[in-house]
C-alpha cells in the first residue's frame, strides 16, 4: 500500500515536472511573458482568490461538521471541567466570527479590486479613527477573555487543602505509570530515587524509616473515588514526563527533582461514562473501524484487534524517549465502596518489601 | 561629509574591480548582494531536507509501522525492512523542528533579506562590516554542515525534540540520539547563534549608521524597520540560548548539575542533585519565544513591502505599522512562561504570562487591519509575490486566532502539547514565514539575479501551496482538540483515537502534495537564474531606493553618487503625479506636500 503510494509520488513528480518544463517552453517562445501579472492574470488569480475563500469556508465547516463533534470537549468527567469547556467554546465562537469576517474582507478585496490598466488606487495612507477602532474593539474582547481565562485559572490551579483531598502520587518513569497512595493517614511517606532498592523491590525509592511510608500503597492502575478531591503530586525518577489526563482537563509535567502538583474532582464513574449516549456512539464507531482494520489481520492468519472498552486514561504528553507514544496508565472511577474495596485488596509498602 | 564618504567608497570599489577573483567573487565574497545569495540558498537547500523530513514522518504517522521502499532507501538502517524505527521517528521531527526553525526561516529568511535589502534600501554601499558580514554566513555554513553531518550519527541524530529539553537531552542513556548526535547539535547551534549576532549586530550599526541623505528614520520602508527589530531582538535573546546551550554541555560533558537532580535511570542513581530542568525551559523559550517574532517580523516587512508596490497604494497606518512591530518587538521578550503553563512553575506565574501574551493579539490585529486595508481601493497587480503575501496575512489571521485559546493558561491546560499546538505554530510562524520568504523571493528575484522568474510557475506553485497548507494544517486543530498528543511515533496502542486516523491520512496525503509541488518552485529558481528572461531596472514600479541600481550587481550598488531620499517609501498613485509611482529619490514638486507621518 505504502509502497505504491510512493511510486505514485514519485510518477507525480516526474509528471509535474514535465508538465511545467511545458509551459515553461510555451511561456517563453510566445515572447510574451514579461513575469509581470498582466489584466489576464489580475482577473483569473481575483477569480482564484474568492474560490480560495469558499475553500477556507468549506473546510472549516467539513471540519466542524466531520470532526467537531469534538469528543473531549463535550463529556468532561471532573468539576472544573466544564469551566473549561465553556470558556473554549466562548475563544471558538470569538474566533469564528473574526476568522470568517477578516478572511472574507481579505480574499473579497483582493478579488474586488484586482487591478487594471489604467486605473488608478485611492491614496489612503491613514485614517486615526479607523485604527482606533480595531485597536480598541480587540482591547475589549481580550480584556473580557483575560479575566475570564484568569478567574478559570486561579480557581483551578488553587488547591483548598481544607476539604480534605485524596493524595495520589503519579510517579513517571521510562516508559510507564505507578500510583502511590497514602494509606490510612492519607499521608504520603517521604521518597527520594537515592533510596531505590530494586533487590527489595522499594521501586519508588520510599523511606522506609518513615512512619508514614509504611501503609502507603502504591499500584498500576489508579483508582479514584467519585465526587472525592483528588490532589495530585507527580514525580519522574528520570526525564520529563507530562501527565496528561485529558477526559478530567487536567495536566501537569512530572519533573526530576522537584515536585508538582495537580488537583481536581472527578464527578462520572467510568461506568456511567460508558452508559452516556455520546460515548455508545463513540465506541461503536471505533469498534466499526477495528473490525474493518481486523479484516487484514485476519487474512494473514493472524489475531484480530481486540475490541474497545471505554476508560480513562493517563497518557504521557512530554517527549521522553523512545517509547513515548505508548506510556500510559488505565484510570477507573468508581464509588466510594467500590474505591474501598479496591484499596483495601492492594498490599501495603512495609509488606511488599522482600527482606 | 556624506559626499566625502562616497568619492571614498567609490574609489574603493575602483581598486576591487581589478583583483576580483572566483574565489573573492564567488566564494569569499564582502559583497552584501552575494552573501545575501549564499544564504538564500544554503537556506533553501536545508528547507529541502526539512520538508523531505516532514513527509517522511508524516507518512510514518498515516500509515504506522507500514513498510515504505523511500524509508529504506533515505533511511537505511534505521528502516529495517522499510519499517521505520521509533527512535528514527523522534530524529526527525527534532530535526525537522531545528532545521526549519534556525537554518530556513532565522538564517534563511532574516539571512538573505536583510543582507539584500538593507544596504540598498537605505541607500549605502555595503554593510557596515563586509568582513564580518562574510564571517557571519561562513558560521552559518559551518554550522549547516556540522547539523548535516549529525545526521549521520552511529546512534542517531538529536532525539530530543527542537526544544532539547533536559534531562532527555542530557542523558545518553535516555536515548540514542542523546549522545553524539545531540553534542553535535550544541556544537551546530552554538556555532549558528555566533553567526547570528554577528549579523544582527551589522544590520543595526549599518541601519543606524549608514542611511543615505534624506533618510530619517520615518522614511524607511517598513522591511527595514522590520529587520532592524528583529536585529535587537535577536540581539537580546539569543546570547542567553546560548548561555543555556554551554550549560547543557556542562552538565552533559563535565559533570554540572545545572538543569539534573535527582535522576535514577536503567538501573543507578546519578550523582547530580540540586539542579532544575524548569530553569533551562525558562532559559530556552527566553530565546524560544522572541525567536518566533524573528522568524515572522522579517516576514511581516517584506509583505507590508509587497502589498504596498502591488497595491499601488501606500501601506495603511505606516506609524501604526512601526509602532506595532516596535510592540510586538518589546512583549515578545516577556511572554516566554506561556509555553511553561503546566512546567510545574508557580500558578502565579502563569496568570502573568497569560495577560501578557494576549496583549500581543492588539498589536497584531492592528497589522492585520491595516493589511487588509492597504488592500482596499487598491489596483491589485496580482503577481506572485503578491499572492504568497495576501496568503500570508490569510495563514496569520488563521494561525493567530488560535494563539488566544493557547495563551489563555486555563485553555493550555488540555491542549498543551497536542496537535492543537502543531497546527498553531505551523500556520502563524511556520507556513506565514515561508509565504514572506517566498514572495520575498519572487519579487526580489529580478534585483538577487537580474532575471525574471516564470509567473505561470509562480502561481501554479502558490495555489497548490495554498490548498495544501489548509489541507495539512486546518484539520490537525481537530485531532488536537481530541487530545491527541504530538511526537507520537503511532497511535495504534489508543484505541481511543482509532476513529481520528483518516484525518491523519488525509493530513498526509495534502502534505505530500504540498512538498512535491515545491519542487516546480525548485525547477523555477534554478533554471531562471540561466535561461530566465532579462530583468528590466524597476520590473514592479516601486519606489525603494533597490530599483535605482542598475541591474548589473557592481560592488558600491550604484555607480557615481548613492541617491538621496527626498519621500518615503509609499507615495503610490499619489494624486499630482502622472504615474502612479514616485521613488523615493525624486525631489518634491514645488508646492508638494510630504505626509505628515
Amino acid at each position: 500500500m505504502t509502497a505504491l503510494l510512493t511510486i505514485i509520488v514519485l510518477v507525480f513528480i516526474l509528471v509535474a515536472i514535465w508538465q511545467m518544463v511545458k509551459i515553461f517552453d510555451l511561456a517563453q517562445a510566445k515572447n510574451e511573458n514579461t513575469g509581470v501579472a498582466t489584466d489576464k492574470d489580475n482577473t483569473m488569480n481575483g477569480y482564484l482568490m474568492m474560490g480560495f475563500l469558499a475553500f477556507i469556508y468549506v473546510i472549516t465547516i467539513v471540519c466542524f461538521v466531520k470532526w467537531g463533534d469534538l469528543p473531549l470537549m463535550s463529556n468532561s468527567a471532573s468539576a472544573h471541567g466544564p469551566t473549561i469547556d465553556n470558556l473554549m467554546v466562548i475563544s471558538m465562537v470569538i474566533i469564528f466570527i473574526v476568522q470568517t469576517i477578516t478572511q472574507f474582507l481579505l480574499h473579497y478585496f483582493a478579488f474586488k479590486y484586482k487591478g487594471e490598466k489604467g486605473k488608478k488606487a485611492l491614496f489612503f495612507a491613514d485614517n486615526n479613527k479607523l485604527e482606533a477602532i480595531w485597536t480598541i474593539i480587540p482591547v475589549i474582547v481580550l480584556a473580557g477573555l483575560i479575566i475570564y481565562g484568569l478567574s478559570t485559572w486561579i480557581n483551578i490551579m488553587g488547591v483548598d487543602e481544607s476539604d480534605d483531598p485524596l493524595v495520589v502520587e503519579l510517579y513517571a518513569q521510562q516508559f510507564n505509570w505507578k500510583a502511590r497512595y497514602g494509606g490510612a493517614d492519607n499521608t504520603l511517606g517521604k521518597a527520594n530515587v537515592r533510596l531505590i532498592d530494586i533487590d527489595r523491590a522499594n521501586i519508588l525509592g520510599l523511606d522506609e524509616a518513615d512512619p508514614n511510608a509504611q501503609d502507603d500503597v502504591i499500584t498500576t492502575e489508579l483508582h479514584l473515588p467519585v465526587g472525592k478531591p483528588v490532589l495530585f503530586k507527580m514525580r519522574s525518577q528520570d526525564v520529563l514526563h507530562s501527565a496528561y489526563m485529558p477526559h478530567f482537563r487536567a495536566q501537569m509535567n512530572c519533573v526530576p527533582g522537584m515536585i508538582t502538583q495537580f488537583g481536581f474532582t472527578p464527578t462520572v464513574t467510568t461506568a456511567d461514562m460508558r452508559e452516556t449516549p455520546q460515548m455508545k456512539e463513540k465506541v461503536k464507531k471505533i469498534n466499526d473501524i477495528r473490525v474493518e482494520n481486523s479484516k487484514p489481520l485476519l487474512a494473514k492468519g493472524e489475531e484480530p484487534l481486540e475490541p474497545y472498552t471505554f476508560d480513562y486514561l493517563l497518557i504521557c504528553n512530554k517527549i521522553c524517549g523512545k517509547s513515548h507514544y505508548n506510556m500510559q496508565m488505565k484510570i477507573v472511577v468508581e464509588t466510594q465502596e467500590e474505591y474501598d474495596a479496591w484499596i483495601k485488596e492492594q498490599k501495603a509498602f512495609k509488606n511488599s518489601l522482600i527482606n | 561629509m556624506s559626499a566625502h564618504a562616497d568619492t571614498h567608497a567609490h574609489d574603493d570599489d575602483h581598486g576591487h574591480h581589478h583583483k576580483e577573483t572566483f574565489v573573492t567573487k564567488y566564494i569569499f565574497s564582502q559583497d552584501h548582494k552575494m552573501i545575501a545569495k549564499q544564504y538564500l540558498i544554503t537556506g533553501t537547500i536545508m528547507g529541502v531536507i526539512g520538508v523531505l523530513m516532514s513527509m517522511m514522518f508524516r507518512m510514518q504517522i498515516a500509515w504506522p509501522e507500514e513498510p515504505n521502499v523511500l524509508f529504506e532507501a533515505l533511511l537505511g538502517k534505521w528502516a529495517p525492512d522499510g519499517v521505520m524505527d521509533a527512535d528514527i521517528y523522534l530524529a526527525l521531527v527534532t530535526i525537522h523542528g531545528t532545521i526549519m526553525v534556525f537554518f530556513v526561516l532565522t538564517a534563511g529568511l532574516s539571512g538573505t533579506f536583510s543582507n539584500l535589502l538593507i544596504p540598498l534600501q537605505i541607500g549605502a554601499r555595503d554593510m557596515a562590516s563586509g568582513f564580518l558580514n562574510m564571517v557571519s554566513y561562513w558560521l552559518f555554513f559551518l554550522s549547516s554542515i556540522i547539523m548535516v553531518i549529525s545526521l549521520f550519527v552511529e546512534a542517531g541524530p538529536a532525539a530530543a525534540g527542537w526544544t532539547i529539553y533536559p534531562p532527555l537531552s542530557a542523558l545518553p542513556m535516555a536515548q540514542g540520539g542523546s549522545g553524539m548526535g545531540m553534542t553535535l547539535w550544541l556544537v551546530s547551534m552554538a556555532i549558528f547563534i555566533a553567526s547570528s549576532l554577528l549579523g544582527s549586530l551589522n544590520y543595526i550599526v549599518t541601519v543606524i549608521n549608514l542611511r543615505t541623505k534624506g533618510m530619517s528614520m520615518t522614511r524607511l520602508p517598513l522591511t527595514i524597520w522590520a529587520f532592524f527589530v528583529t536585529a535587537i531582538i535577536g540581539v537580546v535573546s539569543f546570547p542567553v540560548l546560548l548561555s543555556a546551550a554551554l550549560l547543557l554541555i556542562m552538565d552533559r560533558s563535565f559533570g554540572t548539575s545545572f538543569f539534573l537532580s535527582d535522576i535514577f535511570i536503567q538501573g543507578e542513581v546519578l550523582h547530580y542533585q540540586g539542579g532544575s530542568p524548569v530553569l533551562f525551559e525558562h532559559l530556552f523559550w527566553f530565546l524560544g519565544h522572541p525567536e518566533v517574532y524573528i522568524v515572522i517580523l522579517p516576514a511581516m516587512g517584506l509583505v507590508s513591502e509587497i502589498m504596498a508596490s502591488n497595491s499601488r497604494k501606500p501601506i495603511f497606518g505606516y506609524r501604526a505599522m512601526i509602532a506595532s512591530i516596535l510592540a510586538i518587538a518589546f512583549l515578545s521578550t516577556i511572554v516566554w512562561g506561556h509555553h511553561m503553563f503546566v512546567s510545574g512553575m508557580n500558578p502565579f506565574l502563569g496568570s502573568v504570562f497569560t495577560f501578557t501574551t494576549l496583549l500581543i493579539a492588539i498589536p497584531s490585529a492592528v497589522k492585520a487591519f491595516n493589511w487588509i486595508t492597504t488592500l482596499w481601493k487598491g489596483n491589485l497587480q496580482m503577481n506572485p509575490a503578491m499572492l504568497f503575501s495576501i496568503g500570508f496575512v490569510s495563514t496569520f489571521i488563521t494561525g493567530g486566532l488560535t494563539g488566544i485559546i493557547l495563551g489563555d493558561s486555563a485553555l493550555d491546560i488540555n491542549v498543551h502539547d497536542t496537535y492543537f499546538v502543531v497546527a498553531h505554530f505551523h500556520l502563524v510562524m511556520g507556513i506565514s514565514a515561508l509565504y514572506g520568504m517566498f514572495a520575498g523571493i519572487y519579487h526580489w528575484y529580478p534585483k538577487m539575479f537580474g532575471k525574471m522568474l516564470n509567473k505561470n510557475l509562480g502561481y501554479i506553485h502558490f495555489w497548490i501551496t495554498a490548498i495544501c497548507a489548509y489541507g495539512v494544517f486546518f484539520p490537525m486543530h481537530f485531532i488536537g482538540m481530541a487530545g491527541l498528543p504530538r511526537r507520537y511515533y503511532t497511535n495504534s496502542n489508543f484505541p481511543l483515537f482509532d476513529d481520528l486516523a483518516n484525518v491523519n491520512v488525509i493530513i498526509t496525503i495534502f502534505a505530500l502534495i504540498g512538498g512535491v509541488v515545491q519542487i516546480v518552485y525548485l525547477y523555477n529558481f534554478f533554471v531562471s537564474i540561466f535561461f530566465g528572461k532579462k530583468a528590466p531596472q524597476n520590473p514592479w514600479k516601486s519606489t525603494t531606493l533597490e530599483w535605482t541600481a542598475p541591474v548589473e550587481h557592481m560592488h558600491g550598488n550604484w555607480p557615481g553618487e548613492i541617491p538621496h531620499v527626498h519621500r518615503w517609501a509609499y507615495d503610490y498613485s499619489k494624486p499630482g503625479h502622472d504615474v502612479d509611482f514616485v521613488p523615493q529619490n525624486v525631489p518634491l514638486k514645488e508646492g508638494e506636500e510630504e505626509l505628515q507621518h
